[in-house]
């Protein structure tokens, strides 16, 4: 195999991944580190990169810890009843102490903040603070791309793979990509990485399935890579049975946040009905948590569901009821909360804007549907997939702990933001906070440990002539048919993204089987996606966009493979909203309040599965 | 075909040190150039997230989006102008009506960032404690929180 040129990078840390945790690792491994050398590798460009790149409008993670609105105590509270009693306490308490600094941070850096007349930060929740935040994200990147320097940012390389150490497959040794634009490898030596790229869309077949594929509610560039490149290494990994099923205005997948926090309207049924009171005796079955406030994102999820499922959608979101109550008949008011309302989607989901314009529908007057969107892995928003990582020395207590806060169990593997299980609600501010956690611990890691790593150079050959096997495949096989999509010896990474997404909609309980699966479902698909994982060895690629969109396909079927496996272990239902076990379909805290964590292992081609005990170190819920 | 380049307003971004700006800046690798009629277009459409990053970049508003097929009906329109601070949005409805909104997007220019100003945790004494840089400053509170 005749393959490119190679650039090899000796670094100190290596972060993979420019999104917000990626930005905030760079910033903070920079301010501690001093002489070492912190290389950033991204796939896009940081300015634009990662799930903010398109803007957001409010910052959903933020204590007001100066104004006594919170303390991280409460925000901990919050989020192990939103997660149904699951999340590493020692994580969550340890971003929400944080958290203010990194946004009081990036208002200083030009990101405008809303304002009452008395200077304090607009609240449109108890978390949440609203933001003029189109241009977040290259807000963001600034101080990264001038912390590490620019010689020190690789853009337009797809890291495909992690490298271990040759004397030691429990520890890191870099990583291996190649650049999208040019004909090259790079090969990553560092002794820490870390992890912080993104979780998962498109893994489920969305429920737009032609040019609205790219649509999905999650980026379309989070590509399961943070999972992607960990498990296969033998990474242990959390709670990947765990999925974020958004509710969302329908097809733009617009934001609600504003709609339910700030302009206070409420979703109703055909018979304007609001399940949320039809359906307040269905919480009952899921104490403690049924009667936490805010009622946790899946039980919402769950009311609504139970409507839909019934035949009494569809679902509107009564925009017109809210604004014209806002408004009081004032002209200038109602020119306000319009601007308002339009903003919401123009500085983050422009399609729901273009939703709204082509469907002549001008929300004071006209109601928006919403509609429960396909399943998301993740770790950083609502969900809650990802490594198993050590806890802060101050904090995390037994088997939490093993010496660097936000190491994986592979040793100098750091994660942050979609990679770091069990710590979810961290959203942009929050992921970004962590990123700076997981740094400074790897800089302390670095001089502990300041020696180089040992990679094998044949190892990284190997890698490489896997890495560009479809092109290969394509020009060794495009011959057998006067097609060049149709092949018996090859298939394009468009069709492998349909099979996976078939695979995980129909066995592994996505939108078009209501949410719903059971073990010998789990089974079956299963054994389908073992065939599709063999069958990823028959990728084919025309050229180096669609070799890193074969990569892309390989992540995302980790995090597939991961997801059903889990799903199979998890003898309950947990998170009705998110997915119902018909087999196991209540909440069994006795049994089930443990995390589910697994590894895999490449040499035996196998799982294994087991739980971890839940610690109550801030809480007593 | 979500972006779409108007092919009499695209100049391939001719005096642009980084090259055509679509290309450079689509976080998605889907802007390219075609090399014989020098313009830019979208090359996988189902894989734009209409994310606007080249509509917003483009110097020349070369770069619109016609809405996805699967669910937008025709003939609507939402297009942004970079103004010093932020975005003018000229929205059009499929009926015709129109709207026009104005949003800051920055309250300081882009390069102006000055790293670790006024920044006080010492790096080596500090460096295995649970202080995050910039933490007297920026944290908004004395002490940083451990649980009680």
């Amino acid at each position: 195999m005749t393959l490119p040129t190679t650039e090899t990078i000796d670094c100190d840390i290596l972060i993979i991944g420019g999104g917000m945790s990626g930005c905030g690792a760079a910033f903070e491994s920079k301010y501690w580190s001093g002489d070492l050398r912190v290389v950033m590798v991204e796939k896009a460009v940081i300015e634009r990169s990662g799930a903010t790149g398109e803007g957001l409008s409010a910052i959903n993670c933020y204590m007001g810890q100066r104004y006594g609105w919170n303390t991280p105590e409460d925000y901990t509270n919050y989020v192990v009843n939103d997660m149904m009693g699951l999340a590493r306490e020692d994580l969550v308490y340890d971003v929400g102490r944080h958290v203010d600094n990194s946004v009081h941070l990036l208002e200083e850096w030009g990101l405008p903040i809303w304002k009452k007349d008395n200077g304090e930060y607009q609240r449109i929740g108890r978390w949440q603070i609203p933001i003029h935040g189109e241009s977040i994200k290259p807000i963001t990147a600034e101080p990264a791309r001038k912390a590490i320097g620019p010689e020190n940012l690789f853009e337009r390389v797809s890291v495909t793979h992690l490298l271990t150490d040759a004397d030691d497959p429990q520890k890191i040794a870099g990583a291996v990509g190649f650049a999208v634009r040019e004909n090259k490898f790079y090969v990553f030596r560092a002794k820490a990485v870390i992890i912080t790229c993104g979780g998962a869309s498109n893994v489920f077949r969305p429920r737009s399935v032609g040019e609205g594929m790219g649509r999905v509610w999650y980026s379309v560039f989070a590509t399961g890579a943070a999972y992607g490149l960990m498990i296969p290494i033998g990474t242990e990994m959390t709670q990947m049975e765990h999925r974020f099923v958004p509710t969302r205005f329908k097809d733009g997948y617009g934001p609600v946040g504003m709609w339910f926090q700030y302009f206070h309207a409420q979703v109703l049924n055909s018979k304007g009905e609001d399940y949320t009171v039809t359906r307040a005796d269905e919480l009952k079955k899921y104490e403690p948590y049924g009667s936490a406030i805010p009622t946790p994102t899946p039980l919402r999820n769950h009311q609504m569901f139970m409507d839909i499922k019934e035949g009494l959608g569809p679902m509107y979101m009564r925009t017109d009821i809210a604004m014209q109550k806002l408004a009081e008949g004032d002209p200038a008011k109602m020119d306000k909360v319009r601007d308002e309302a339009w903003e919401d989607f123009l500085d983050m989901t422009i399609s729901q804007a273009l939703t709204w314009a082509s469907q002549n529908i001008a929300p004071e007057d006209t109601p928006t549907e919403v509609v429960l969107a396909e399943p998301y892995i993740m770790g950083s928003h609502s969900g809650e997939a990802g490594a198993w990582v050590s806890g802060p020395e101050d904090i995390a207590t037994g088997d939490y702990f093993w010496g660097y806060n936000r190491m994986t169990t592979i040793r100098g593997l750091f994660a942050a933001g979609d990679g770091v299980g069990a710590a979810p609600h961290k959203f942009s501010s929050g992921s970004f906070t962590e990123g700076r956690i997981a740094a400074k611990a790897a800089v302390g890691y670095v001089s502990d440990n300041p020696s180089a790593p040992s990679v094998s150079d044949a190892n990284v050959r190997d890698i490489q002539e896997t890495i560009w096997a479809p092109l290969e495949t394509f020009e060794k096989h495009k011959g057998a048919s006067s097609a060049e999509e149709i092949n018996p010896n090859f298939m394009t990474p468009k069709q492998g993204l349909v099979r996976l997404q078939k695979i995980m909609d129909e066995y592994g309980a996505g939108a078009s089987t209501w949410y719903t699966t059971n073990e010998p479902t789990l089974l079956r698909g299963i054994e389908l996606i073992e065939m599709f994982r063999e069958d990823l060895t028959h990728l084919a690629a025309r050229n180096r966009h669609e070799l890193m969109r074969c990569w892309e396909l390989v992540h995302r079927t980790w995090v597939g493979e991961a997801h059903l496996r889990h799903l199979l272990y998890r003898k309950e239902t947990r998170w009705p909203g998110y997915y119902y076990r018909s087999d196991y379909p209540d909440l069994d805290d006795a049994n089930w309040r443990v995390f589910v964590n697994s590894k895999f292992d490449a040499a035996k081609n196998s799982w294994d599965l087991q739980t971890k005990p839940y610690r109550n170190i801030i809480t007593s819920i | 075909m979500p972006t779409y380049v108007d092919p009499n307003a695209c100049n391939a971004c001719q005096d642009e040190h980084e090259g055509p700006l679509c290309v450079y800046i689509c976080p998605n690798d889907l802007m390219v150039l075609d090399q014989d009629t020098k313009k830019g277009f979208n090359q996988e459409p189902e894989m734009c997230s209409e994310c606007y990053a080249c509509v917003k970049l483009c110097p020349e508003e070369a770069l619109h989006v016609r809405g996805y097929a699967d669910f937008i009906p025709m003939g609507a329109e939402v297009q942004p102008h970079r103004t010093e601070d932020g975005l003018r949005w000229n929205v059009r409805f499929r009926d015709g009506r129109t709207l026009e909104f104005t949003y800051q997007s920055r309250t300081k220019p882009a390069g102006s960032v000055v790293l670790f100003d006024g920044f006080t945790e010492d790096r080596q004494t500090e460096l295995k404690n649970q202080s995050l840089a910039g933490d007297s400053l920026w944290l908004g509170v004395d002490k940083l929180p451990s649980p009680k």
